[in-house]
């Protein structure tokens, strides 16, 4: 039984946005677009909704408008003027709010001072990522990619239908209004004014079918560094987080999970976490035993009183070390065929020079500041859920299920992530589904917001997979690569996921991307895989297969330029005849890191090149090795071709954080496990990169007309293999088995 | 009951004095801009000052504190505040933003008794504040561009 009774209407239950601004019911949009403008012409000022589908063409948007296409919806204009952007991607760091607002007030010719972001609502059928068919999410990089156009003609079409109630109200042709900064003119009245003053009649306008984009060289926004919307509101703690949600009567909970994974509960002892004073109740559900309480320190309180009997007879109960030997047995064997180009073995064996390497990479956390939380209010035939979502669909999905809802009575409130790096885009909902089954637990009777403590976070799961690489390649008497043979061992990212789908042939995309893209001109390639069958629960980390693949790939070129006696990058760039933006960045980078003078005494460089999403991304690390074997990563530098870049600023800080995120990981981070037992538990023992460690960072952006591409996570991929190359020239050792704080280099 | 002066307010909270001061921000007084990321003083989000010093809330008690003046990114404000926050803003330091109440909190603290900080005095001062996203080096510059605006 539910026993609360939501109001849908009361805008007090939902509360304020991500900065804390009173939240109006206009998040839940009517489907019809007509309703949908006339609902909100009456309340919020102009709400510009328009419609295409199948890609961009603008012919899709007559037909929409006899129903035949869904409605989307990006734009409103309060009557004073300000302009808010329904952002379809979660902000977690990456910029979407200040990226997809610019293309919108590109195209509207806003001022950027009147440019407001807020989530958009729950809704595949208006907010689907283009990218991804019919479903709301982000990731891929792709939040920039696959809403360049759509956005800009939302801003358009609102722009046209403010010109359109400007003409009509000054009597004036509407081809003969110009707009800047915010502002209608026309010159030859002398009549100006701001958006504000015609939203009532624009909204009763029917929205353009045609709207025409600006050529490139009339941007003023786009290419430009318009500022983060969310500078202020997160430089002065006012931005809100799911943690930072509260409604009247909240419990907070936190669940005991299994010690090993895939063990079950046999039985628990509540007695001493009920003593605990806060604690209000503590419930089984799928997946542990919950303590609510008011307040977290109840909750963990009582949650540290639990007495837990668990059967691990279910569970993984391999250590990393077993889980890599099979790895290594496996490698033996072809697996399946990931790309086959002419005849490999033949080439290897008739080859003058023969190098083979293994490469280990350990299980990731992905750690995000903010660890996993979600709050739930469950009302009649209807759920409300404040989360990080990065999948709406999913999460909306996953709890419809649980509650016997439809989708569309699932509300998501998505609030600011603090970080998620690929861990808030769970197949199965992992916390949305949770945070469901603690409400339902306490039959509904109070909102819960589900917290994840840091150790819950490090030790629950959805790493980035154990990979175990295999790669052998031959040299011809003049030094020219002839073959290329690489084998991947490790999970399956997708398998048994919704996404499972893009398993082809037997191979999951993410567990080769980048080994079967290798850009290098080799006549004879082949890339296999083997996928293993672990009970640990794995998911993507930011840049996915590249996290891996570029490191073993690049480590390994450079092993061959040294095998031909030829530099890193002539050789590098000598195989790239075909893939002309890869040899550009590694140009660009060579060249600004001054590859070709020597690095000053007491310091070696390293250089690495990779494409992930579309985005080519070259580093040349600088490293100084101290006489006890540490060594510091000095300085980066980095050039990046993303197409054009909508924000350059933010572009050169998704790659620094990028180099950050890469750098802290190849140095420190090994999640291992112990008979089944995780053995890292916090910031101690799973260290971070800290201030002390970052290097200089210099970003280089290719100037570029091709179309945006992501940024987010192509940053990541070069760095570890850049440094370790820069390794190996101060220290003569080929670093093949992460990370590097496995490895000591005093004897070096 | 414990009594706090917290932003320059006694409150007096029903709590047990080892309540951690997080969250007694948190829960009890809706201060929420002092975040939670690992409840072992190995992150720095939870970062306020306690008379002046920048403190991990998230392991200090609230039984501690009790008589100090306890200072929230909520409150937090002056010469060497005000340049930080400036400066976060003009650099556009911030990703996710989840860590930075912490390093704004760290920052002030640091230039307030140091107002022209080397790199290494920043790197004594701010290796305690992890930010996953890695804004670190906009967090440098900042603070260097912080240091300049409280010259001027």
């Amino acid at each position: 039984m539910l026993a609360r009774h939501l109001d849908n209407d009361s805008p007090q239950l939902l509360g304020s946005d991500v900065f804390g601004r009173p939240m109006k019911a206009a998040a839940e949009l009517p489907a019809s677009r007509r309703q949908f403008l006339k609902a909100s012409a009456a309340g919020a000022g102009l709400v510009i909704g328009f419609t295409l589908a199948g890609g961009n063409k603008l012919a899709a948007l007559a037909a929409a408008a006899e129903g035949g296409f869904a409605p989307n919806a990006f734009v409103r204009v309060a009557p004073d003027g300000t302009v808010t952007v329904l952002i379809k991607h979660i902000e977690f760091g990456q910029g979407t709010f200040t990226g997809l607002a610019t293309l919108v007030a590109e195209e509207m010719d806003a001022d950027w001072a009147q440019v407001r972001a807020e989530h958009a609502p729950a809704d595949a059928s208006l907010y689907n990522n283009l990218h991804w068919g019919p479903v709301q999410g982000t990731g891929g990089s792709s939040s920039i990619a696959n809403s360049y156009e759509q956005l800009r003609r939302a801003g358009a079409a609102a722009r046209a239908l403010l010109v359109q109630a400007a003409a009509e109200a000054w009597g004036v042709p509407a081809g003969e209004i110009t707009v800047a900064k915010g502002v209608l003119s026309h010159d030859g009245s002398g009549r100006r004014s701001g958006f504000g003053a015609f939203v009532q009649a624009a909204a009763r306008l029917e929205t353009p079918v045609e709207v025409a984009l600006k050529p490139a060289a009339d941007f003023t926004l786009i290419g430009k560094e318009a500022p983060r919307l969310d500078s202020r509101a997160k430089s002065r703690g006012e931005a809100l987080y799911t943690l930072d949600k509260s409604l009247p009567g909240m419990l907070t909970a936190l669940i005991a999970r299994p010690p090993v994974f895939g063990a079950t509960l046999v039985s628990f002892d509540d007695s001493a976490a009920r003593a605990v004073k806060g604690v209000t109740d503590v419930v089984a559900v799928p997946q542990g035993v919950a303590v609510l309480g008011r307040g977290f320190w109840a909750a963990k309180q009582g949650r540290d009183a639990l007495q837990i009997t668990w059967d691990e007879s279910t569970g993984e109960t391999r250590g990393s070390d077993q889980i890599m030997a099979e790895y290594k047995r496996l490698a033996e064997k072809p697996g399946d065929i990931a790309r086959q180009d002419g005849d490999a073995e033949t080439a290897l064996a008739g080859a003058a020079k023969v190098l083979e390497a293994d490469y280990e990479f350990p299980f990731l956390a992905h750690a995000p500041m903010e660890p996993l939380d979600c709050v739930v209010q469950l009302g009649e035939g209807v759920a409300d859920i404040w989360a990080g979502s990065q999948i709406p669909t999913v999460d909306q999905g996953a709890a419809a299920a649980l509650l016997g809802l439809e989708p569309q009575q699932v509300r998501i409130h998505t609030m600011f992530a603090g970080g998620s790096f690929g861990r808030r885009a769970t197949p199965n909902a992992d916390m949305v589904s949770e945070a469901v089954n603690v409400a339902k637990a306490i039959g509904g009777r109070a909102p819960v917001k589900l917290v994840w403590t840091r150790e819950d976070d490090i030790q629950g799961g959805r790493y980035r997979p154990m990979y175990f690489h295999r790669l052998r390649a031959g040299l011809d008497e003049q030094g020219r690569l002839v073959a290329w043979q690489h084998r991947i061992v490790g999970q399956s990212i997708v398998r048994d996921t919704p996404f499972a789908g893009m398993i082809q042939n037997g191979i999951d995309p993410t567990s080769v991307e980048g080994a079967n893209t290798l850009p290098y001109h080799v006549p004879n390639i082949t890339v296999d895989l083997h996928t293993t069958d672990v009970g640990v629960p794995v998911l993507w980390w930011r840049s996915v297969g590249s996290t891996h693949t570029a490191y073993s790939t690049e480590v390994f070129i450079d092993e061959l330029a040294e095998a031909a006696g030829k530099d890193p990058v002539d050789f590098r760039l000598e195989l790239l005849g075909e893939h002309p933006r890869h040899a550009g960045v590694l140009k660009l980078a060579a060249e600004k890191a001054g590859w070709d003078e020597a690095p000053a005494a007491g310091r070696t460089r390293g250089i690495a090149v990779h494409e992930s999403f579309h985005t080519f991304v070259a580093e040349a690390a600088e490293i100084s090795l101290a006489e006890d074997g540490s060594f510091k990563v000095e300085k980066v530098v980095c050039a990046v071709d993303c197409g054009l870049a909508v924000n350059p600023d933010q572009v050169k800080a998704q790659m620094e954080g990028g180099i950050a995120y890469g750098l802290g990981a190849v140095l420190h981070n090994a999640l291992t496990l112990d008979g089944g037992r995780v053995e890292q538990s916090n910031f101690h023992d799973y260290q971070p990169l800290r201030m002390n460690e970052m290097p200089e960072v210099e970003v280089h952006i290719m100037p570029s007309d091709e179309p945006p591409t992501g940024v987010g996570e192509p940053g990541v991929p070069p760095i570890g293999a850049a440094v370790a190359n820069a390794v190996y020239k101060a220290t003569g050792r080929r670093i093949r088995r992460l990370p590097f704080d496995l490895h000591d280099f005093s004897a070096a | 009951m414990v009594k706090l002066l917290i932003n320059g307010a006694e409150r007096e909270l029903d709590v047990a004095e080892d309540t951690p001061l997080l969250w007694a921000l948190r829960d009890e007084l809706g201060l929420t801009g002092t975040k939670f990321g690992c409840g072992m003083s190995l992150c720095g989000a939870c970062t306020v000052h306690v008379d002046g010093v920048a403190t991990r809330s998230c392991v200090t008690a609230v039984g501690d504190v009790a008589g100090s003046d306890v200072t929230t990114i909520e409150a937090v404000s002056g010469k060497a505040a005000e340049a930080v926050q400036t400066a976060w803003e003009k650099l556009d330091v911030v990703q996710c933003g989840y860590c930075q109440s912490g390093q704004v909190m760290s920052a002030v603290a640091l230039l307030s008794e140091n107002p022209k900080p080397s790199d290494q005095d920043i790197d004594a001062a701010m290796s305690g504040n992890v930010c996953r996203c890695g804004t670190y080096v906009r967090i440098r510059a900042a603070i260097h561009e912080a240091a300049k605006l409280m010259e001027a």
